[in-house]
C-alpha cells in the first residue's frame, strides 16, 4: 500500500481529509522508475472543483497512455490544511505517487477563471518552487500554463516558464520529446526553454519583453532571441472525432461538483454573442460524431459506475445530431437507471419534450438566458433571442406543467441605459403573465409561478469585440442592480419574482486580470504575500487587502477598466493569434454600436478568420 | 433475492466516511454490472442497507452492507465482479444469500468487536491484562454522554460483553453496537486510561473493527452473537 503524504494526524484534523489521499477507481499508478517524464496536472482551486473539469480528465488520460509518462493531479490544499503544510514545511504532492511536485519535471496548471490566480501562487508556493520563473533554477519542474485565461497570459506571465496556447491534445508529445532529448544531452533549462518557444502553440514569456508608451498603453514586444516567433497561434484540434477522450475517467470518493459522466459534443459556437470570449476562442465548430458519442456514454458510464450524465458544449442546441443522441441516451439510460442531466436547451417544443422524459417537470425549472432586457440591447450584444421566442416558449412550458422558470440577464453591457434594465423587470413580468394566462387557475400545479431573475456584471473579455468596451465602475454597477431591483418592484406580478445579483468587488478585479498586461503580476503577487487566496470564494475574498495592494504597487485600475480604448489600440494579448482576426472583432465592434446583428455560422460565415485551421463548420454543408 | 456482502477497510480507505463508502458501493455495483433492484422514480436508487457506521480513521475486516439482487448466476460470481471493480484498501470478503424473512442489515445489528493496537510499540501500560480485569471488575463504568441534544450518564459496564488483551498486547473488546446502546471502542478505552490515569492520544494508536454480529437469542435470554455473514 502506497504511503501517504500525510500522517494520520494532519488527515484526522483536515476537513474531507478525501481530497488528499488519491486511490480513487481509475487513478493511474506507475513504476516511477519506468518513466521518463513526470507531470503534475494542477487544477488550482479545491478538489471538488478541479476534479469536475473535463480537460483535466483529457490530459490525464492521454498522458497516462503514453508508456513513458506518468501525469498525476494535484488541486489547491484548502485554507486548513494550507495553513498547517505552512507550518510544517510538508511539500505539495501528486495525489497519485503521493511524493513532492519539486521532484516531478513538469507542473501544468489549467487558469480557468481570473479568479485563482493567487491559488496559482498558492500551489507553487507550497510545492516549494520559487514563485518567479526567473528565479528557478535546475532541477525544479517546469511550469506550464494552460487553458482560456492564458490567451491573454501577461498579468501572470512572470510566473509561469511557458504556457501552452490552445488545445491541450496536440503538442504534449512533441514538447516531450524534446524534454527528454534535451536532457539527454546534458542541455540546461535554458536550452529546453528556447527549444520548446519553437514548438506551435508555445509561448515562453521570459524571452519577451512588453513596451509601454507613456500614457502605459502598449507599445510592442522585444524578443530576446532572432529564432522565436512574434506571434503564438492557438493549437488546435480539427477532427474531433477522433481525438483522444477519456473513457476511464477517475471517480472521485466524495461528492464533487460535476459527479457524472461528461460527454463533450462538441467545441467552439456558432453564435457569437458579442460578450462571450469562448464563442471565439474556441472557433471553428468542430462536432463529434454522433455514432463515436453513443459508444463513448456506454463505456464511460460501465467504467466509472456514474448515474448520471450529462452533455457538454456551449450550445447543445445546435448540434446537428441532438435528438438522434437524446433518443440513444434517453432509451439506453432508463434501462441502466441512470439520469440524463440537461444542459440547458432552448426551449422549444423539442427540448421541452426531452426535459419532460428525463426529469420531475413539478420539481425542474426552465433556463432562459435573454441577457440583456430590451431587443434593442440585446441586437447590440448579438444575443440572437426575441421576446417572442421567450414568451412563446414559456407559454409552451407552463402547459406542460412547468411552474419554475430561471432568467439571467448581465448588467453594465455597452450602450445600457435606464430603458434596458427597466427591460429585465418588465420582460420578467411578461413572463409570470403569460402562464396567468395560459394555465387556467384550476390547473395551475403548484398553484402559482416562480421566476428567478438573476444578474451579473458584463465584464469585458480579450477576443471578443467588447475587448474595446469600457467596464462600469463598482458603484455604477451597484446603482444598475438596484435600479433592477426597483423595476422589478414596480410590476404588477412582482410578488411571482426573485431577483438576485452578484457582488461588484470580484468582478471589477476579474475585469483588471482580463484585460491586464505584465504590470498587474506584481499586485498579484503582493496579495498572496498578504495573504489572498481562494479568492473565488466569496468568504476568503478580501478586496480592502487587494485595493491595498494596487494603491501601494501604483497601479490604476480605471486604467484597465473604465478606460475607452481607441480603435487602434495595441492589446496586451494580441501577439496571440485565436484564429479569429482583430479585423473581424473590430467590425464586430462598429456593427454592435449601430445595433446590428450579424447570423451565425450556420446560416451566414462573418468571415472571422478561423477558416484557416482548414476544417469544422466553415467547410461543412450548411 | 436479498444478499448480504460483508467486506473489509483498511489502510488510506479509513479516510473514506460512511457516506461516501455507500456512494463508492453504488458505483463499484454497477461497474460490476450486478443486477441490483432500483426503486421507482424519476432518480431511481439501489435497493441497499448499510450495517453500522464506521467512524472515519477506523479499520474494519467486518463491515456489512445488505442488497436486492433480480438475479445472478452465483454468490462467488458476485464476490468476483465486486472485488474486480475495487480499490486497494476494500475488498469484499464473503457473499451470501439471506432468507427471505431476515432483517436487514442495518436492524440486525446488536455487537461489535474491535481491536485496539497502538500505531507503534506496545501500549505504555504495565501489566496491562491486570489492570484490563481490575477494570472490567469495577461495579460499574459511569460514562456521561453528551450528544447535541442531551447530556445523559450511562453505565458502560452493561454495554461491554467481552475485553481482555491479546498475544500482540493489542486490546480486544465486544460491545453493544445497536442502534439504541452503541458504544464506541474510543469511548471504553479512554475510561481504561482514566482507570489507570494515563493519557494516551486517540491517533496514537489504531481501532480496527473486526466483526459486527447480531443477536439470536429470545427476548429476554441470554444474549447469542452470532456473526451478520452467517444468518440463514
Ligand atoms: S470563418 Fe465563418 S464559418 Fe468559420 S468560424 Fe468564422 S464566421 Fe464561422
Amino acid at each position: 500500500m502506497r504511503k501517504l503524504a500525510l500522517n494520520d494526524d494532519i488527515l484526522m484534523q483536515v476537513e474531507k481529509p478525501a481530497r488528499y489521499i488519491g486511490n480513487e477507481v481509475n487513478s493511474v499508478i506507475k513504476d516511477k522508475t519506468q518513466v521518463a517524464v513526470r507531470f503534475a496536472m494542477c487544477f488550482p482551486d479545491v478538489y471538488e472543483i478541479g476534479m469536475s473539469h473535463l480537460g483535466i480528465q483529457i490530459i490525464y488520460s492521454m498522458l497516462n497512455e503514453w508508456e513513458d509518462v506518468w501525469c498525476e493531479r494535484v488541486y489547491s490544499p484548502w485554507v486548513d490544511l494550507d495553513k498547517i503544510m505552512r507550518e510544517k514545511h510538508i511539500p505539495l504532492f501528486g495525489l497519485e505517487s503521493q511524493e513532492p511536485v519539486k521532484d516531478m519535471d513538469f507542473l501544468g496548471i489549467t487558469i480557468q477563471y481570473e479568479m485563482c490566480y493567487t491559488n496559482i501562487l498558492q500551489v507553487l508556493d507550497l510545492a516549494q518552487i520559487p514563485l518567479l520563473a526567473a528565479e528557478r533554477g535546475e532541477g525544479m519542474p517546469i511550469v506550464i500554463g494552460g487553458g482560456p485565461c492564458t490567451y491573454n497570459p501577461e498579468p501572470i506571465a512572470d510566473f509561469f516558464d511557458l504556457f501552452y496556447i490552445g488545445e491541450g491534445e496536440t503538442q504534449y508529445r512533441k514538447l516531450f520529446d524534446w524534454y527528454i532529448e534535451n536532457r539527454a544531452k546534458g542541455g540546461t533549462r535554458e536550452d529546453f526553454l528556447r527549444g520548446a518557444a519553437k514548438i506551435p502553440g508555445i509561448y515562453v514569456p521570459q524571452f519577451y519583453e512588453e513596451l509601454y508608451n507613456e500614457d502605459g498603453t502598449v507599445k510592442g514586444r522585444r524578443k530576446q532571441y532572432d529564432d522565436i516567433p512574434d506571434t503564438i497561434l492557438k493549437e488546435i484540434v480539427m477532427d474531433v472525432t477522433d481525438a483522444h477522450y477519456p473513457l476511464k475517467p477517475v471517480v472521485p470518493f466524495i461528492k464533487v461538483t460535476q459527479d457524472r459522466v461528461v460527454l463533450e459534443i462538441q467545441r467552439g459556437c456558432i453564435r457569437g454573442c458579442r460578450f462571450c470570449q469562448a464563442g471565439q476562442l474556441y472557433r471553428p465548430v468542430r462536432e463529434r460524431n454522433v455514432d463515436k458519442l453513443k459508444s463513448y456514454a456506454v463505456q464511460m458510464l460501465k467504467n466509472t459506475g456514474h448515474e448520471e450524465i450529462s452533455l457538454s458544449s456551449l450550445s447543445s442546441s445546435d448540434y446537428s445530431h441532438l435528438d438522434e443522441l437524446l433518443d440513444f441516451l434517453i432509451e439506453d439510460c432508463s434501462q441502466k437507471h441512470t439520469n440524463i442531466s440537461l444542459p440547458s436547451l432552448r426551449i422549444d417544443a423539442f427540448s421541452l419534450d426531452v426535459m419532460s422524459k428525463v426529469q420531475d417537470v413539478k420539481k425542474s425549472s426552465l433556463t432562459f438566458a435573454p441577457e440583456a432586457g430590451s431587443q434593442r440591447l440585446r441586437d447590440v450584444i448579438n444575443k440572437g433571442l426575441t421576446e417572442e421566442v421567450i414568451l412563446k416558449g414559456a407559454a409552451l412550458a407552463f402547459e406542460g406543467g412547468w411552474t419554475r422558470v430561471k432568467l439571467y440577464f448581465m448588467l453594465g453591457l455597452p450602450t445600457e441605459t435606464e430603458e434596458d434594465i427597466k427591460g429585465i423587470g418588465d420582460l420578467s413580468n411578461k413572463i409570470a403573465a403569460t402562464f396567468f394566462d395560459t394555465v387556467p387557475k384550476d390547473k395551475r400545479v403548484n398553484g402559482k409561478v416562480q421566476i428567478v431573475t438573476s444578474t451579473s456584471f458584463f465584464i469585458p473579455k480579450p477576443f471578443t469585440p467588447f475587448q474595446w468596451a469600457t467596464m462600469c465602475t463598482k458603484e455604477e454597477f451597484l446603482e444598475k442592480a438596484y435600479q433592477t431591483k426597483q423595476g422589478i418592484m414596480e410590476q404588477l406580478n412582482q410578488k411571482s419574482i426573485k431577483y438576485n445579483w452578484h457582488e461588484a468587488d470580484v468582478s471589477v478585479l476579474e475585469g483588471v486580470f482580463a484585460r491586464g498586461d505584465r504590470k498587474i503580476s506584481q499586485v498579484i503577487l503582493e496579495a498572496y504575500k498578504r495573504g489572498c487566496i481562494f479568492d473565488a470564494w466569496s468568504e476568503y475574498f478580501h478586496n480592502d487587502v487587494w485595493m491595498q495592494c494596487f494603491e501601494d504597487c501604483g497601479v490604476d485600475i480605471g486604467f484597465y477598466t473604465t478606460r475607452e480604448r481607441p480603435d487602434d489600440e495595441r492589446f496586451p494579448w494580441d501577439f496571440i493569434d485565436c484564429g479569429v482576426t482583430k479585423e473581424f472583432l473590430l467590425r464586430e465592434w462598429k456593427k454592435a454600436q449601430d445595433e446590428t446583428v450579424s447570423s451565425n455560422c450556420k446560416v451566414q460565415c462573418q468571415g472571422c478568420g478561423a477558416n484557416r485551421f482548414g476544417g469544422g463548420i466553415c467547410y461543412e454543408n450548411r | 433475492m436479498k444478499i448480504r456482502i460483508k467486506f473489509a477497510k483498511y489502510g488510506t480507505m479509513k479516510f473514506i466516511g460512511h457516506l461516501d463508502m455507500m456512494r463508492f458501493f453504488q458505483k463499484a455495483i454497477r461497474r460490476a454490472g450486478i443486477d441490483i433492484k432500483y426503486s421507482e422514480g424519476f432518480s431511481p436508487h439501489q435497493i441497499m442497507s448499510f450495517a453500522a457506521p464506521l467512524g472515519v480513521g477506523i479499520e474494519s475486516c467486518g463491515e456489512y452492507m445488505d442488497i436486492e439482487v433480480l438475479s445472478m448466476t452465483s454468490t462467488q460470481d458476485i464476490k468476483d465482479a465486486l472485488n474486480r471493480v475495487m480499490v486497494d484498501g476494500v475488498e469484499v470478503l464473503s457473499v451470501t444469500v439471506l432468507p427471505e424473512q431476515a432483517k436487514n442489515a442495518m436492524a440486525s445489528v446488536a455487537a461489535a468487536s474491535y481491536r485496539l493496537q497502538m500505531k507503534e510499540g506496545a501500549f505504555p501500560i504495565d501489566h496491562l491484562e491486570d489492570k484490563v480485569k481490575a477494570f472490567y471488575g469495577e461495579e460499574s463504568i459511569p460514562y456521561t454522554k453528551e450528544t447535541k441534544k442531551s447530556v445523559v450518564e450511562v453505565d458502560l459496564k452493561q454495554g461491554i460483553y467481552e475485553i481482555g488483551v491479546d498475544s500482540d498486547g493489542a486490546i480486544m473488546m465486544l460491545v453493544n453496537a445497536s442502534s439504541s446502546g452503541n458504544i464506541k471502542p474510543t469511548v471504553v478505552f479512554e475510561k481504561l486510561c482514566q482507570f489507570v490515569n494515563l493519557e494516551i492520544p486517540q491517533l496514537s494508536y489504531q481501532v480496527t473493527r473486526l466483526e459486527t454480529y447480531t443477536d439470536i437469542a429470545k427476548a429476554g435470554e441470554e444474549h447469542v452473537f452470532i456473526p451478520l455473514a452467517d444468518v440463514g
